[in-house]
Order: C-alpha cells, then structure tokens, then sequence
C-alpha cells in the first residue's frame, strides 16, 4: 500500500471513529462513562 | 527534531500526561476519587479511573462499562474514539502518553544484573494481549452476565495492574472502609502488579508487549496511522542497528511499522543514516 493510499485511508478512520464518538455522545453514552468514572470501581481495585 | 531533543522530550512529555491526567492531588491524601465532568472524556492511555488523582477515564475501563450496558450493546462512543485516536497515532499514545507505560520504563531503568531484551516464548506470549483483548475486554463483559443483565468489567476485575497500581494501593490505604472489605481478589491483583513490576526490572515494558489490550487495539492501526515511521531504501545499510537499539527487538529496517512498536524513536536515534524517518500527520517527512 502507498504512503498516500495509507494517509487517506486513516483519514477516513478518523473521520468514522469521531463520527461514531459523536453519536455515542448523542445516545447518552459519555454520561454513562461519567457515572462509571465517578464511583469507586470495586473491580478496578480489586475488592468487586 | 534532533536526537538528542527527541530523547529528552519524550520521557518529558510521559511525566507531563501522567502529572497532568492524574492531578487530583487532594484524592490520594483523603482516599476520594474525582467527581467533576472531565470524567466524561475517554483519555487515550491506560489510566484507570478509580485513581484517586484521575481527571479523565480509562478507555478500556469505559469500554466494558459501555459495553455492558444492557440498552447500548455496541460503545460507539468509546470504540469511536478508540479508533480515531490509533488511526491519527497507533502506538505513539503508548510511547508518549501511557502513565503506567511510563511508570515500567522508570522502573526498567534500576540497576539489575540480569537485563533481558525478551523472554523464551515471545511470540506466543506477545500473542496474549490480543487474547486478552478478545476473552477478557469483549466477550466475557458481553455474555457473562449477572442476575439484573449487567456484565462485569473483567479484565479490570483480574487482570489490570495499572487499576492496582494507581487505584487499589492509595485507595486501600487511605481510605478504611475499603481497607475493611479487601480479600482474595486484592491479593491476587497485588500479585500481578508484583510479578510485572518484577518483570520490569528485567525487560522493558512487559505489561504493554504481553498483556495491555489497549495497546493490542492501537498496534492494529501502528501501520496506517498518520503518525508512523518510513525507512529511506536509499540511505538504509540494512545493518541493524535499529534492531539491536529496539527494546522490543523489533527489525525496523525490514518493517518500520509493525504492531509491537511503541515508537520510542531508539531506532530512529541509533540510525548512522538518518535512514528512519517519522512521518507527522499533515506536515511532509523530513
């Protein structure tokens, strides 16, 4: 695969990944990651 | 940028994305974690979430959170992410902004007398974080779940030793109601952490080349990032310098991006021909 070939097709990466991170926004899910990321994750420590 | 620039900034750059992604200070006196809206925003490295300091969340953390919700089923917004930031940079983020990626080179850099640059099985065991990615991030947050529908974030659960690390120890210590509940599953992760810490002294980086699955995801994308390296044929000797300054013991000169590579540019600054090159989102290589 070409450099360019390369170039563009992480940009059309780039460009699904934010379009996905945006819809998961609208859906609600970045609220769902504050909430996890606000309690105390008894898995992530190792006591859940 | 000249080598010896590039070899200062970039443990310069890890100690600033560690400070700065985990600046809470307040939280590792009292045992408290941050609660403000930052917590929202997935950051790129592994950094988990429940360390008293972060200011943002862990993206393998946030993947299984999102994962397992039972009203989305597939993490747009984490994956999304996910797949932006490793196809703008692959696994420059593990080389430049993993705070427990930074955290096992300084360990790496204490004297010990038996230094290896890999151990017996390397291939096979280079193949677990994939595994790993697989069973424990995926599948069995997926199809594993409890009484009420949710799944559990396994790979934080039994495997993260960075959660251990920079959660579970100050957590546990400064806060009494979590000291009072800890049981096996504390002592089984503080054998991980111990064994990779210990492994670290020896090899460098063993948690990001065996076992991380973040690192698994961006080494997908090492190939076509934006961000990546380019061997010059013309000024290339094919004499393996490269190699034998990669920590990974990785054939630059053959196969300048391969999914292992976490782009600590030893190779580029060893090279007597400048023959390695970076190639930098939107600007020309030098």
């Amino acid at each position: 695969m070409s450099e360019k070939s390369k170039n563009i097709l992480a940009c059309i990466l780039i460009g699904i990944g934010l379009l996905a991170a945006v819809l998961g926004i609208l859906r609600g899910e970045a609220v769902d990651v504050l909430k996890k990321a606000t309690m105390i994750c008894l898995e992530c420590i190792g006591i859940g | 940028m000249d080598k010896k620039k590039n070899r200062k900034i970039r443990p310069l750059i890890q100690a600033l994305t560690a400070l700065l992604s985990n600046s809470w200070l307040v939280g590792f006196f009292n045992g408290t974690i941050f609660k403000g809206a930052t917590k929202s925003i997935c950051l790129p490295g592994l950094n988990c979430y429940s360390c008293p300091g972060a200011l943002g969340a862990c993206p393998i953390g946030s993947l299984q959170a999102t994962l397992t919700a039972a009203e989305y089923r597939f993490a747009l917004y984490v994956s999304g992410l996910l797949v932006a930031f490793g196809a703008f940079c692959g696994r420059f983020i593990c080389g430049f902004l993993c705070p427990f990626g930074w955290i096992q080179e300084l360990i790496h850099k204490i004297p010990f007398p038996k230094k290896i640059k890999k151990l017996p099985a390397e291939r096979i065991l280079r193949l677990l974080k994939h595994l790993i990615l697989i069973i424990f991030v995926i599948l069995l947050p997926l199809f594993f779940l409890d009484a009420t529908g949710i799944g559990k974030p396994w790979f934080c659960a039994y495997i993260c030793p960075a959660g251990t690390l920079e959660a579970g120890i100050p957590l546990v210590l400064m806060n009494s109601g979590l000291r009072q509940i800890v049981g096996f599953l504390y002592t089984w992760k503080l054998l991980i952490l111990a064994i990779i810490l210990f492994l670290a002294l020896m090899i460098w980086r063993p948690f990001c080349r065996y076992l991380c699955p973040l690192g698994a995801i961006y080494g997908y994308f090492n190939p076509i990032a934006l961000w990546r390296f380019k061997v010059d044929e013309n000024h290339c000797t094919q004499c393996g310098a490269c190699q034998q300054a990669c920590p990974m013991d990785l054939p630059v000169h053959q196969k300048p991006n391969p999914m292992d590579c976490m782009r600590c540019g030893k190779c580029k600054d060893i090279c007597p021909t400048d023959a390695i090159q970076t190639i930098y989102p939107f600007k020309k290589s030098k």
